[in-house]
C-alpha cells in the first residue's frame, strides 16, 4: 500500500510541475462565447431579411405575371423573366435553411427541384387544377417549372408567347403559369411570417448540444446544404462526377441558358456570408460560425476556409454562364469547380464539426 | 511470506460475493438488452443498414433477418436465468454465445464495455455463481457456503486490468500534456446546469479531468482491494462513473463498472444483501423448502479450469500490447486498437470520398455514402482504414454486379485527430479493391504528420 500512496504523490508532482510547463501552447477559454447572440445575428441579420427580400421579389413576379396575362407580349414577358430571375437570385439565399416550417410543409421540395419534369408539367396544363403540393409534382413546381415556362415551351421567344395567346390551350398555360407563382409567393409567406411571429424566438433559444437543438441542426442543414444543394446539384452532377457521363440536361436554369454560374456564384456568396456573419442589407459583420471558432481558438480555419471559398468562387468564375454549354464544351472546368468546392467540405464538415464538437445528424446509439 | 501457489487454490471463502455478483450481472444484462430493444435499436443497429462491416476472421456472423429479434430474446432470457440461477451453466454459455454473436455483426458498434462484457461471461462459464441463493441450489436441495477463493479473485483480477490497462493507455503526450480530446469535449456542455457554462469552460479543468482520469484508472483497483480505503473508493468509482455518464453518451457503463466494483467488498457486506433479498422473497413466496447448506463447493474439473483461465488471462495481459508490432502511430492507423481498453482516447473525425474507376477508359464517378451506409456507420467508416478498406470491396461487388467492368476503387478521404487540422488519410492512388485485410500494417495509410508520444 505504501508503495501506491507514493506512486500517487509521485504522479500527483509531475502533474503539478508538467501542468506549469506546458500553458504556451493553449490559450485558456475563459470567457464564455454567447450562442444566442451568434442565433439572433443569424437570424435577425441574415435569416429573415433573406426572406423578407425573396417576398418582395416574388411579390414583383406575381404583379408582372398578372401584367403578362392580362397582356401577353414581348414586353410584359421580358419583365416577367426579369423578375424571375431576381426572385430565383434572391432565393440562393435562403435555400439553405431548410428549418422549422420550411422543414415541415417541405418548402424546399416545392422551390427549386430540378431538373424539372416537362411532360409532368405539360400533362398538368392539360387537366389544369393539379394539386401543386403533392409529392409527385415537386418536379413539376417552383423556379425551375417557370424556367421552362419562359424559356422551354418553344424554340423562340415567338413560339413562346404563342403558348399564352393563339395555342389552343393557351387558357391553361396561362392558368397554371398564374398558379405556380402564386403558389411560391403564398408559401413564402408562410415561411416568413413563421420566423417573424414566433420561430424566431425558439430559434435563438435553441442553443444546447443535443441532436435535435436548433443550433446543431442548423449546422448540420448548412454543410448538407453546401455538400448537396451547392456542390453535388449545381456542379457535380450536371458534371457527372456522380455517373459515368456528365448530365448537362441537369444544370439549374437550363432553359434560360445564361444563369447557372450566376445563380451558383450567389449560392456561394450566401454561404460564405452565413460563415462569416455579414448581414444581408448593410454587409456589416456580426457573430457567426467564424467568431465561434476563433473562440474555439481556431482562426486559422476560418482563414483556411474564406481562402478556399474564394478559390472556389475563381473557379465557377472561369466557367460559361450556360453551365450546360460549359459542359459540352470543357467539361474539364467543371471538374476543376466541383474539386476547389470539394476542398471547403473537408474543412467544413470534419475540422469545424470537430471544433464545435457537434453530433452528426441523428446518431442515436451509446458511445465508449 | 512466500506465495504458494498450492496453498493459495485450495483457499476457500464465502460465496456470497460471488452471488451478489451473478444477480447484478444478470440484472444489468437483463436491462440492457430490454432497453437496447426499447429504443429500437436491433432494427436503427441491424436490419435497417443493407450493409454490415465485419470482423476479420468473423465475416460470416451477420445479422439474421428478422431472426435477429430472437436472438435478442435469447440472450435477454438467459440473462434473466443467469440472474436467478436456473440452470445457470447453460445459460451463462448461451448469453456469452449469443451477446458475442451480437456484438461481432457488425463492428460499427464496437465499444470496449461490450468487449467487456463478452469476455467477463465467459469468465463466469467456469465460476460456481450459482452454488448457493439460486433456483438451481433450491431445486437441488444444496447449497454451499463456500467456493474457491480464487473464483472471486479471477473477476477482481479482470476487473483491475480494465482499470489498470485504461489508466496506462491514458499516459500519452495528447491526453496528459494538451488535455485531449477533453478539450474539445467538455466545452460543448455547455448547456449543463451550474457547471457548463463555467468549470467545463476552464482550460485548468480539462487538465484536472485528465490527469484525475489517469490517476483514477491506474490507482483505483488497489484502494478497492486495500480494506482501509475501499469505501472511499467506492465513493470515487460511484462519483467518477456517474459523472462522465451524464457528460457523454455511454449508455449502461458506468452502472455496469458501479455494479461491478461491488465483488472487492467483504463477504458480510454481501451476506447482509442475501439475507435482505430473501426476506423479500420470503415475504412473497413463504418458501418452505428445505435446503442443506453444504461446507465447501468442490470443482469437478478443477485443473482444466485453472489452466483455460490462466490461458484466458494471458491473452488478456498481452493482446492490448499487440499495437507494439506496428510500424506506425496507433491513433492514426488503429491497428490493434480494440480490444485494448482504450476509451474516449481520441476524438477523430473523417471524410472520405470514395471514386469508382474504369481501368481501361479512365472514367470514373463518385460514391454517393448515403445511398449505403446509415449516418452512424458513414461516420465510424470515415476515420477506421479496416472499414474503408471493406467498404470499398463492398462497392467494387455492387458495381460489379450492376455490370461495370475493369473497376477500380480509389478513396480521397481526410482525418482530424485530437484538434490538430484535417490531414490526407488514405494514399489515393491506391485502387483498394485489390487490397487485402490481414494483419499485416496497412501500407496505404498515408504517414501522419506529428507524433504522440506515451504507451
Amino acid at each position: 500500500m505504501l508503495k501506491n500512496i507514493s506512486l500517487l504523490i509521485i504522479v500527483l508532482i509531475i502533474v503539478i510541475s508538467c501542468s506549469k510547463e506546458d500553458d504556451t501552447s493553449d490559450l485558456g477559454n475563459n470567457d464564455d462565447f454567447n450562442r444566442k447572440a451568434m442565433l439572433s445575428n443569424i437570424a435577425d441579420n441574415i435569416i429573415i431579411p433573406s426572406y423578407q427580400d425573396l417576398n418582395t421579389k416574388l411579390g414583383v413576379l406575381v404583379s408582372t405575371k398578372d401584367d403578362f396575362i392580362a397582356d401577353p407580349n414581348t414586353e410584359n414577358l421580358s419583365a416577367l423573366r426579369t423578375s424571375w430571375l431576381n426572385a430565383y437570385k434572391s432565393w440562393q439565399f435562403v435555400e439553405m435553411f431548410n428549418i422549422g416550417k420550411a422543414e415541415e410543409i417541405s418548402y424546399h421540395f416545392q422551390m427549386n427541384i430540378y431538373p424539372t419534369n416537362d411532360d409532368d408539367i405539360k400533362s398538368n396544363i392539360a387537366i389544369g387544377g393539379a394539386d401543386l403540393e403533392h409529392p409527385n409534382n415537386n418536379d413539376a413546381v417552383g423556379f425551375p417549372a417557370l424556367d421552362y415556362m419562359l424559356y422551354g415551351t418553344g424554340n423562340t421567344d415567338f413560339d413562346i408567347l404563342n403558348k399564352y395567346t393563339i395555342d389552343p390551350e393557351s387558357e391553361n398555360y396561362k392558368f397554371y403559369l398564374s398558379d405556380l407563382v402564386v403558389q411560391m409567393k403564398s408559401l413564402t409567406e408562410i415561411i416568413l411570417n413563421d420566423w417573424t411571429s414566433s420561430y424566431r424566438d425558439v430559434f435563438i433559444n435553441s442553443t444546447s448540444n443535443t441532436a435535435t437543438s436548433g443550433f446543431n441542426q442548423f449546422v448540420n442543414d448548412y454543410i448538407y446544404y453546401y455538400e448537396k444543394g451547392l456542390r453535388a446539384n449545381k456542379i457535380g452532377i450536371p458534371a457527372g462526377n456522380f455517373s459515368s457521363n456528365p448530365l448537362p440536361n441537369k444544370v439549374e436554369a437550363l432553359y434560360n441558358k445564361e444563369s447557372s454560374k450566376i445563380l451558383a456564384l450567389d449560392a456561394l456568396n450566401a454561404i460564405q456570408n452565413l460563415f462569416n456573419g455579414k448581414s444581408y442589407n448593410t454587409n456589416s459583420l456580426d457573430s457567426s460560425f467564424s467568431d465561434y471558432l476563433n473562440y474555439l481558438n481556431k482562426s486559422d480555419l476560418v482563414t483556411l476556409i474564406n481562402n478556399k471559398l474564394d478559390l472556389a468562387r475563381e473557379k465557377i468564375n472561369l466557367l460559361d454562364d450556360d453551365f450546360s454549354m460549359q459542359i459540352n464544351e470543357d467539361n474539364t472546368k467543371m471538374t476543376n469547380a466541383y474539386d476547389a468546392l470539394q476542398t471547403v467540405v473537408v474543412l467544413l464538415k470534419v475540422d469545424m464539426l470537430q471544433a464545435f464538437n457537434i453530433s452528426v445528424d441523428y446518431v442515436d446509439a451509446d458511445g465508449d | 511470506m512466500i506465495f504458494n501457489l498450492k496453498t493459495y487454490l485450495s483457499k476457500n471463502y464465502s460465496a456470497s460475493p460471488l452471488i451478489i455478483f451473478r444477480i447484478g450481472f444478470g440484472l444489468m444484462m437483463l436491462y440492457s438488452i430490454i432497453r437496447f430493444w426499447a429504443k429500437d435499436w436491433i432494427y436503427t443497429l441491424y436490419l435497417q443498414p443493407k450493409f454490415h462491416f465485419t470482423y476479420y476472421g468473423f465475416e460470416w456472423v451477420k445479422p439474421l433477418g428478422n431472426l435477429t429479434y430472437l436472438l435478442f430474446f435469447i440472450c435477454g432470457l438467459s440473462a434473466l436465468f443467469v440472474l436467478i440461477g436456473f440452470k445457470y451453466r447453460v445459460a451463462i454459455i448461451t448469453f456469452f454465445l449469443s451477446f458475442t454473436y451480437i456484438e461481432l455483426m457488425d463492428k460499427t458498434t464496437y465499444l470496449n464495455h461490450y468487449y467487456f462484457i463478452s469476455i467477463l461471461s465467459f469468465l463466469l462459464i467456469f465460476l460456481p455463481a450459482n452454488s448457493s441463493f439460486s433456483i438451481d441450489s433450491y431445486l437441488k436441495k444444496k447449497s454451499y457456503r463456500l467456493v474457491p477463493k480464487w473464483s472471486i479473485d479471477a473477476i477482481k483480477l479482470l476487473v483491475s486490468i480494465v482499470y489498470v490497462y485504461a489508466g496506462l493507455t491514458k499516459i500519452n503526450s495528447d491526453w496528459l500534456f494538451k488535455a485531449m480530446p477533453l478539450k474539445i469535449w467538455l466545452p460543448s456542455k455547455y448547456d449543463l446546469p451550474f457547471i457548463g457554462e463555467t468549470l467545463m469552460q476552464q482550460n485548468w479543468f480539462h487538465y484536472a479531468m485528465s490527469w484525475s482520469g489517469m490517476i483514477y484508472d491506474l490507482t483505483i483497483p488497489f484502494l478497492l482491494l486495500y480494506k482501509k480505503t475501499r469505501w472511499f473508493a467506492f465513493g470515487l468509482v460511484v462519483f467518477f462513473h456517474v459523472f462522465t455518464g451524464i457528460l457523454f453518451p455511454i449508455g449502461m457503463f458506468p452502472y455496469v463498472m458501479i455494479v461491478s466494483s461491488l465483488i472487492f467488498f467483504e463477504a458480510g457486506f454481501h451476506h447482509k444483501i442475501i439475507l435482505f433479498l430473501k426476506r423479500i422473497l420470503n415475504y412473497f413466496f413463504k418458501l418452505k423448502q428445505k435446503i442443506v447448506v453444504k461446507e465447501i463447493y468442490n470443482f469437478k474439473h478443477q485443473k482444466t479450469t485453472i489452466i483455460v483461465l490462466s490461458l484466458f488471462f494471458i491473452v488478456q495481459l498481452f493482446l492490448p500490447f499487440r499495437y507494439a508490432l506496428y510500424p506506425n502511430e496507433l491513433f492514426w492507423t488503429e491497428e490493434g486498437y480494440r480490444f485494448s481498453w482504450r476509451v474516449m482516447l481520441m476524438e477523430k473525425m473523417g471524410y472520405a470520398n470514395f471514386k469508382i474507376t474504369n481501368s481501361k477508359t479512365c472514367d470514373f464517378f463518385y460514391v454517393d455514402n448515403q445511398d449505403f451506409l446509415t449516418p452512424l456507420q458513414e461516420k465510424q467508416m470515415s476515420f477506421q482504414p479496416d472499414f474503408i478498406l471493406e467498404y470499398a470491396h463492398f462497392l467494387g461487388d455492387h458495381f460489379k454486379s450492376e455490370g461495370h467492368t475493369n473497376i477500380q476503387v480509389f478513396v480521397e478521404s481526410y482525418v482530424a485527430l485530437n484538434g490538430r487540422s484535417s490531414q490526407p488519410f488514405i494514399n489515393k492512388n491506391v485502387d483498394l479493391y485489390q487490397q487485402k485485410e490481414a494483419f499485416n500494417p496497412k501500407e496505404w495509410i498515408l504517414p501522419f504528420n506529428d507524433e504522440i508520444k506515451g504507451l
